[in-house]
């Protein structure tokens, strides 16, 4: 049974995706009816399809485990994630809308018409989308196995099936209608049990007090990998196993210090007792967890700002939220569009939070095994155990199935269409046929690459590895598009090395920290949260490069840069007067003499 | 014979003699290296005539002669990108390599790059034939690659690529200069079709009929009408704005169904699904109303019954996917797929007038892969289905000028 209802739930969430996309579409028999329907999208449901695509699987387990390692500094992250939305309301938005560009690639031809920096934003949307998809499917494997016992790569394969599926079948037919329903998905599926547990809360009138984390009954906690925990308090627990290369079997004392469990270990934990820290995370009282920049991690404030910047100027580059607006008829509607976002996003993140406070008081043995991601899904069954927390639990991973499909989904189209276009297609494809299946072996690379990455499972959270995607992201096109729209002095050849420099050095710092782990001292927290150096340093060198090269400014840059800030409708009546005039209207073809 | 004769004669062979010598030694000719570049702008020039028709294989025959005098190789070759042109070279042995060049040239078509092959690829085993390496070069039309020059000769040397390179370059300029010449004259034809495009005389004379028909009994509706009709009109016959957005091409077709159903009544069924985030992408102007009229006017009039005309637009990655369909009469492919080639008997006997139109301008706009796909068979309905790239270079809809009041 209880192994039985998390399933279900998943294949529920799997089937109704796909249907909701198939059948999402209204059918008509009268011409009278023919306008309703095809008109366009209304900002609401817009944004509820922008933020069922957005809340990931970060947004909804990674965020609750950081905050019970973590704490107060890890609300920046709900945070950030909503005020990227702003930053992208009021810099890029509507004139992106405006460009016609689909994907940033695009956006990149339209400005700056090179094909060069067209390919280098190419590569980038590949690297941003695997990035941002590890985690997807590094959550999916860590769902199946908390609720069903199921080994940590089935989750993984199957999102990637139910993904390729539907882009088999010719793609989610209406992907607003279905991502503007997982959106409600997840909310519900998440706020339901959040007042049911707060209830019980209030109930049972418990509160986290200021010392160590203490485990809040008997727990038993099987290590399946051998692991290095600190011990704040000596005190004496139950120990089955290898503890500190000698066999253990009954109450051991343990000193204040660091000690090594080996794999296969199982730890009993009194109610009451201090439970000890994997050495990975730290290992902080209460009252600090608590404070701002009490996460006990090196250099908290520079960690933070880094974070927030990161965060709130990385929303814009990812591959996956620009096509959604183009959903919008106008750049008006898109700004009424993001400011919903905002709203529904504001109300999400405050659910993660309960989660994650609770879980600091009622599975803190998470902190013993590292596994802080799972906070989310063992708090019902710990808070109530028997049925209740069985379905509240089956709820929650229905919840987190959504999370990952609908992200998933949305970022292998962006990228598989940037793989097919780029990488699968030769020059001159003569062949419809040979075009659909690049866009599908585009599909197939654009989700298998990060499946197999996923697969170690030595991993940092969740939702740090997606704030590694987002400092790519802010480091590379956060510039491209904030110069891009407006400074009309940017050239190629800047736009190219700043995508350069930026991309390498964030990318870099990227990879040292997910293969090599979190690193000590001020060049840990540099390598860990590029994004503080890394954006400053991009903005530079675009500027720098494109004051050098000031002969490459496009000749028509004007008329660019009109299309991307008039509004619709005046440019409709701009154009209409320049008609009038006699002079030939070749806006269809940069032509220099014009704009000289 | 007298001595004054004679006298002429030698004065006369020796002015002769004199012109001769002076025609012949020329001071203003220049040096040998002046005369050798006249001599190679002469060969070009009588090499370009016949490349100005593109890549053909009469035009390549007579070419062929002059690029291998420009290279002054054993045996030159060109081909496109299936098959042999034409060759020229030195008589048997040599001539026989000439005839493996497409063989040759197929790394060349692939990866668009010169390539040299050496002897072990090309030489044959008779003694005397002198060819012993090869090199190939990409004759380009913009970014494709059409052809390939390939030349034989005894060794390889940085001066022979550097030749066949050259000449493949010039002749790939001839190329892209007939291409131009082509796109011009389609062009001026697209401009044609898209003028017939926007309204067919048999739907206005139909529509103004079905609208007399209500002025009596249903003068509300016909007022009804004929406003859809003027809007439909106003549409149709905007000028300038090659691109519209899909959203404005199917409000389009609604007014045109509006006077449709006018006309045919029940008769006249619809089904429409439409993906919202396809609706603001361009298209080209007009090309969804002539396939549905196509569907209306070849489904229901040759059809008895209900007709169903499903029209669709759905989301598939990097394009958008629309399709039409009816449930009609049906037609014989092979009479559609002439009306496609160009062949307009056909087309109005297999029911695709508007297809080809619509067909030959989207080819034009995107490639020749983004062309129309027609399903029939005579009493199994049509389907005409066809991709739009999301985003294209130089692709953009022009927004429609907000519609005056209507009066009241």
């Amino acid at each position: 049974m209880s192994a039985a209802l998390p399933i279900i739930a998943v294949v529920a969430v799997a089937v109704g995706t796909a249907l909701a996309g198939t059948f999402g579409l209204r059918r008509v028999r009268t011409t009278r009816d023919f306008y309703v329907a095809s008109r366009t999208v209304s900002p609401r449901w817009n944004a509820a399809a922008i933020g069922g695509e957005y809340l990931s699987a970060a947004s909804y387990l990674g965020i609750a485990g950081l905050i019970l390692a973590f704490g107060f500094d890890v609300l920046w992250y709900p945070v950030g994630y909503t005020a990227g939305y702003l930053v992208l309301l009021a810099v890029v938005a509507a004139p992106l809308r405006r460009s016609g560009a689909y994907t940033l690639p695009d956006f990149a031809e339209i400005r700056l018409g090179s094909a060069t920096v067209r390919r280098a934003a190419s590569v980038l949307v590949v690297l941003i989308g695997w990035l941002y998809l590890v985690p997807q499917l590094q959550g999916a494997g860590l769902a199946l196995t908390t609720q069903a016992g199921a080994p940590h790569w089935l989750g993984g394969l199957v999102v990637c099936a139910v993904v390729l599926v539907a882009v088999a079948a010719g793609g989610m037919r209406s992907i607003t209608f279905a991502q503007a329903l997982q959106f409600w998905v997840k909310l519900v599926a998440m706020l339901v049990p959040a007042l049911v547990l707060i209830a019980v809360w209030q109930h049972r009138d418990d509160g986290v007090g200021a010392g160590y984390p203490t485990a809040p009954s008997r727990t038993v906690v099987h290590l399946s990998a051998g692991t290095s925990v600190r011990v704040q308090v000596p005190e004496t627990l139950t120990v089955s196993g290898t503890l500190d290369t000698r066999r253990v079997d009954g109450p051991v004392a343990l000193t204040r210090g660091t000690h090594r469990l080996g794999a296969g270990t199982t730890v009993t934990l009194e109610r009451g007792d201090v439970v000890p820290v994997v050495t990975s995370l730290p290992a902080q009282r209460n009252a600090s967890w608590l404070q701002p920049l009490g996460s006990g991690r090196a250099h908290p404030l520079y960690a933070s700002l880094s974070l927030i910047l990161a965060i709130c100027l990385g929303t814009m580059g990812l591959p996956h939220v620009l096509v959604r607006f183009y959903t919008n008829p106008d750049g008006r509607d898109t700004r009424r569009t993001t400011l919903v976002v905002i709203v529904l996003l504001s109300a999400f993140y405050l659910l993660p939070t309960v989660f994650g406070a609770f879980g600091r008081h009622y599975v803190p043995d998470l902190l013993l095994t590292g596994d802080t991601d799972a906070t989310v899904l063992l708090l019902p069954q710990r808070m109530l155990p028997g049925w209740p927390g069985t379905i509240l639990g089956a709820v929650l991973t229905a919840g987190a199935f959504a999370a990952f499909l609908s992200t998933s989904s949305g970022l292998t189209v962006s990228v598989a269409g940037v793989l097919s276009q780029g990488v699968f297609r030769r020059r001159s494809e003569p062949f419809r046929a040979r075009r659909i299946r690049s866009f599908r072996l585009g599909a197939v690379a654009a989700i298998a690459v990060p499946y197999l990455l996923s697969l170690p499972t030595e991993h940092l959270g969740l939702a740090a590895v997606v704030g590694l995607a987002f400092a790519v992201a802010a480091a590379t096109f956060c510039p491209l598009l904030v110069l891009g729209i407006w400074w009309r002095r940017l050239t190629d050849a800047g736009a190219l090395a700043g995508l350069a420099s930026g991309g390498l050095l964030a990318t870099a710092a990227v990879l040292i920290t997910i293969v090599a782990g979190p690193q000590g001292g001020w060049s840990g927290a540099l390598l860990a949260q590029p994004a503080a150096w890394a954006v400053p340093l991009t903005f530079a060198v675009m500027g720098a490069v494109s004051l050098a090269t000031q002969t490459r400014v496009r000749a028509d840059v004007g008329r660019i840069l009109v299309r991307l800030h008039v509004p619709e409708t005046l440019a409709g009546e701009l154009r209409s007067l320049g008609r009038s005039s006699p002079e030939p209207d070749r806006s269809a073809q940069p032509d220099s003499r014009l704009t000289t | 014979m007298d001595p004054t004769a004679l006298l002429a004669v030698l004065a006369v062979l020796v002015a002769l003699s004199g012109a001769l010598y002076l025609i012949r030694h020329r001071r203003d000719l220049g040096t040998s290296a002046d005369r050798a570049t006249f001599d190679t702008l002469h060969t070009a020039s009588l090499a370009a005539p016949a490349l100005r028709s593109g890549l053909t294989a009469p035009g390549a025959e007579r070419a062929v002669k002059h690029l291998r005098t420009l290279l002054g190789t054993a045996a030159v070759a060109l081909t496109d990108r299936e098959q042999l042109l034409a060759s020229d070279g030195e008589p048997h042995p040599v001539h026989q390599h000439a005839a493996c060049a497409p063989t040759d040239a197929s790394r060349v078509l692939a990866e668009g790059r010169t390539v040299i092959l050496s002897a072990r690829e090309v030489a044959c085993t008779s003694p005397e034939c002198p060819v012993r390496v090869a090199v190939a070069s990409p004759v380009v039309d913009g970014d494709a690659v059409v052809g390939a020059l390939v030349a034989y000769g005894r060794e390889s040397s940085a001066h022979l690529v550097r030749a066949v390179e050259e000449v493949a370059r010039w002749v790939s300029a001839q190329v892209e200069l007939a291409s131009a010449d082509a796109a011009r004259t389609q062009l001026i034809e697209a401009e044609l079709r898209a003028l017939r495009a926007q309204i067919s005389p048999h739907f206005v004379y139909n529509s103004l009929s079905a609208i007399a028909s209500f002025v009596r009994t249903d003068p509300e509706r016909a007022r009804d009408l004929l406003l859809e009709f003027a809007d439909f009109t106003r549409y149709a016959l905007r000028r300038g704005g090659e691109f519209a957005t899909l959203s404005d091409e199917l409000r389009n077709t609604e007014r045109y169904l509006v006077l449709e159903q006018a006309r045919f009544g029940e008769r006249l069924r619809l089904s429409l699904r439409v993906a919202p985030e396809v609706l603001p992408i361009a298209v080209p102007f007009l090309v969804v109303q002539p396939l549905v009229e196509n569907a209306v006017r070849h489904g229901l009039e040759n059809a008895a019954g209900v007709v169903t005309v499903s029209i669709s637009a759905t989301d598939g990655g990097p394009v958008a996917v629309i399709c039409i369909e009816d449930d009609g009469a049906g037609a014989d492919p092979e009479l559609v797929r002439a009306a496609l080639g160009g062949d307009d008997a056909a087309g109005a006997r297999g029911g695709a007038v508007g297809l080809a139109n619509v067909d030959a301008r989207l080819r034009q706009v995107y490639g020749d892969q983004y062309g129309l796909v027609v399903e029939t068979a005579p009493d199994a309905g049509t389907k005409v289905t066809f991709r739009v790239p999301k985003f294209a270079p130089g692709v953009r809809a022009e927004p429609v000028r907000a519609r005056p009041a209507r009066p009241a």
